[in-house]
């Protein structure tokens, strides 16, 4: 009897060791992102806020070319799988018309988000619509377009004076998109196997249209008014059209079959020892420095997208702001890790771990800007940047976008003023259908 | 022996015949029900709305709207002549690789089954992963299809008239074994006979491969070609991971963007009907054929 009483009584403890330790467990928030080194940081980061208050912080990852699909399958179920997703700055529209992010405006203004992160990046990883002062995210990974070089190549006094003897100018960082084009041209050496830049030419996503926004915004043009989503006059402006003729110019710099590439193959270029120049996210940057995963680390040098003709200089926006998930079970623990989140020193532990923190004073900070040879880089680009349209039917813009550009970009079909006049006229078309303007 | 009736009989086994019919039939039927049939009528629905699964917003009844603007989109006819001419050089190729292959197997050689088994292999991988290795074997600068055979920086995947030719040929590559597979079981399959009457009347070797060879084979040839034309149809993860190029975008390609990037649910439901019905009407015409074959 004492034996089976014992048995109970040991029975008992157990379930309630058990039930306090799920109890515990129950205090976790779900963060969902794309596979990328920045979400191993999160993760990091989500460790030391465990650790501060006991709540579990877990970053769920896909890969990239899954990521859109795997989220909006997810808020579409109204699924309570993540309690906060860290999400391109272009679904802002869709996940907030669609009710899938919950509205931080309140928390924004409470807790001044706007003194404490770039203007930029609050603008585009937070504010929808464009000017409307609603917000929907804070600006977690900031991020945009910028350059890789070979220094060794740059430096090499034999090249410097060809280059001076052919253009007339010293062979430098290049300043201007005329600089970029003349340096991509000067080192275009098939029969060397080098060639002269690797820019993005993906049509799958947004990686074309990425790419060709770092020539169409530096040389003074837009995509469009996002307020009043006039197009025609914009997109295929004269200054449009002169930044898509420069970008299939330098496509004929880039090394044979860039037909299909993105940040693995722009990367792939400065590590093979293929291109004198590439375009990448900052957030892909790091692994340049890694003589593991690139031989030529030590000769590779950044620099931020060029201006234009007219002076203007701009580039694509990468990057994401976290947003909680209106589905989520945990909302009130989600806006508790973003108060922490948003703290200076929480965002200097980030930069820290290897986030592009998007806070003011740290990027302003002199540690961070020497802290890599990019980061001064990165921090002259955050304060000039634009974006795609963040409206839900992005993708069809996109779409329409890729399937007029690409075939003049990479086969030289038709000329750029007759596809900006095309792309004004689907964009123009898609906003009518969506009842955007009349 | 038994002096039970039948039913008496089912009693004593505990259930009737017709309930251990039951038992197996119900439950595929309820997985097909649940699984095939109600999505195929619920999608055929939401075909003639408006409706986008990332918003909020009703579906609202528009008619045959989405399969009037489809049928009239440049694009997506564009898209519709891609994929057919995908199938034709793919279907082809692998039917002429495939049962070339299986001829000359058909006889006595050394490491018959381990060739066999080799040339099966490149069918069991997986498509994403083929893809990406074809992607490496193609490129201009490093790949070792150029080297091999001497092209310098010929662009398979960069040239737009050339790319839709490059995916087609690793899919001959991949799925040319089937119809190896198939067509050695037809062969194999060709009473030894017919041949030997053949050669005493003298008949040369393409009067015996057209005249018994072919015949004969014809029917389960036919099987394969319909399996693989429905699967080329079909193709997505091949094109998609090899290529970008606009002359590489089957019709799998543009629905998957629609669906799910662009989230026009209403508008790609419509689509994927329109390619069903294609799909549908292709293999009626196969099996009609494949039964005129038979009667023969």
């Amino acid at each position: 009897m004492r034996k089976s009483v014992t048995s109970v009584l040991a029975g008992v403890s157990l379930a309630l060791a058990c039930g306090t330790s799920v109890h515990a467990q129950e205090k976790q928030l779900t963060i969902f992102w794309a596979e990328w080194d920045p979400s191993n940081y999160l993760q990091e980061l989500g460790n030391e806020y465990e650790k501060e208050t006991g709540v579990k912080v877990v970053v769920e990852t896909t890969p990239w070319a899954d990521f859109q699909t795997k989220a909006f399958a997810e808020f579409n179920a109204h699924g309570d799988a993540y309690d906060l997703v860290v999400g391109d700055s272009q679904w802002l529209g869709a996940a907030s018309e669609g009710g899938h992010y919950v509205d931080l405006t309140d928390f924004v203004k409470e807790n001044h988000v706007l003194d404490k992160m770039a203007e930029a990046t609050v603008k585009y990883y937070a504010e929808y619509p464009g000017g409307s002062g609603k917000y929907w995210a804070i600006p977690t990974e900031g991020d945009a377009v910028g350059w890789a070089y070979r220094k060794d190549w740059f430096e090499d006094p034999k090249e410097k004076e060809a280059f001076k003897a052919k253009y007339g100018y010293d062979l430098d960082v290049p300043k201007t998109f005329k600089e970029l084009t003349d340096i991509a041209e000067f080192f275009n050496r098939p029969d060397q196997n080098r060639y002269g830049i690797a820019i993005y030419t993906q049509n799958q996503y947004d990686g074309l249209a990425m790419g060709v926004e770092n020539a169409l915004f530096s040389y003074g043009a837009d995509l469009g008014d996002y307020s009043t989503y006039k197009v025609d006059g914009v997109v295929n402006s004269d200054k449009a059209v002169a930044a898509l003729e420069n970008y299939r110019k330098l496509f004929g710099f880039t090394p044979p079959g860039w037909t299909n590439a993105f940040f693995v193959e722009n990367n792939q270029a400065i590590t093979e020892g293929l291109a004198a120049m590439s375009m990448n996210y900052f957030a892909f940057l790091p692994s340049l420095l890694n003589e593991s995963t690139n031989p030529h680390a030590k000769d590779t040098g950044f620099f931020a997208n060029p201006a234009g003709p007219g002076g203007d200089q701009f580039a694509a926006l990468g990057g994401q702001g976290i947003s909680v998930v209106s589905y989520s079970n945990n909302k009130e623990e989600a806006m508790k890790f973003l108060k922490w989140f948003i703290q200076d020193d929480t965002q200097k532990k980030w930069a820290d771990l290897g986030g592009y923190t998007c806070n003011k004073s740290v990027l302003e900070s002199e540690a961070f800007q020497n802290a890599t040879p990019y980061n001064k880089a990165f921090y002259d680009t955050m304060f000039k940047v634009k974006d795609f349209w963040a409206v839900p039917e992005y993708a069809e813009l996109l779409q329409q976008f890729n399937q007029r550009v690409y075939p003049y970009v990479v086969n030289g079909q038709g000329s750029a003023k007759e596809v900006l006049d095309a792309v004004a006229s689907d964009w123009d078309g898609t906003f009518k259908k969506y009842g955007r303007v009349k | 022996m038994s002096t039970l009736d039948p039913k008496s009989r089912a009693a004593a086994r505990g259930m009737s015949d017709l309930a251990i019919r039951n038992l197996f039939i119900v439950p595929t039927i309820l997985f097909l029900i649940v699984f095939n049939i109600f999505p195929l009528l619920y999608s055929l629905g939401y075909s003639f709305t408006d409706f986008r699964a990332s918003t909020n917003a009703p579906a609202n009844f528009v008619g045959l709207q989405n399969y009037r603007e489809l049928l009239n989109d440049p694009y997506i006819w564009n898209n519709f002549a891609v994929t057919a001419k995908y199938v034709i050089v793919s279907v082809v190729g692998q039917v002429v690789v495939g049962f070339g292959t299986a001829m000359l197997l058909n006889r006595d050689i050394l490491f018959k089954g381990l060739i066999t088994t080799l040339l099966l292999l490149p069918m069991m991988l997986s498509m994403a992963v083929v893809g990406l290795f074809w992607k490496l074997l193609y490129d201009p600068s490093w790949g070792v299809i150029n080297w091999a055979l001497g092209l310098g920086k010929f662009e398979w995947l960069g040239d737009p008239r050339m790319a839709l030719y490059a995916v087609a040929i690793t899919d001959i590559w991949m799925w040319a074994p089937f119809v190896m597979l198939l067509s050695l079981a037809g062969l194999s399959a060709v009473p030894k006979h017919l041949y030997e009457a053949a050669a005493i009347d003298r008949a040369g070797p393409l009067y015996t491969f057209f005249r018994i060879t072919l015949p004969l084979v014809a029917p389960i040839l036919m099987i394969a070609i319909i399996f693989r034309t429905m699967e080329a149809f079909k193709t997505f993860d091949l094109a998609y991971v090899l290529s970008t190029q606009p002359s590489t975008e089957v019709i799998s390609i543009r629905l998957y963007k629609m669906a799910f990037q662009e989230w026009q649910t209403g508008r790609s439901c419509a689509l994927a009907y329109i390619v069903l019905i294609m799909v549908l009407a292709i293999t009626n015409i196969y099996v009609k054929y494949l039964n005129k074959v038979k009667e023969r």
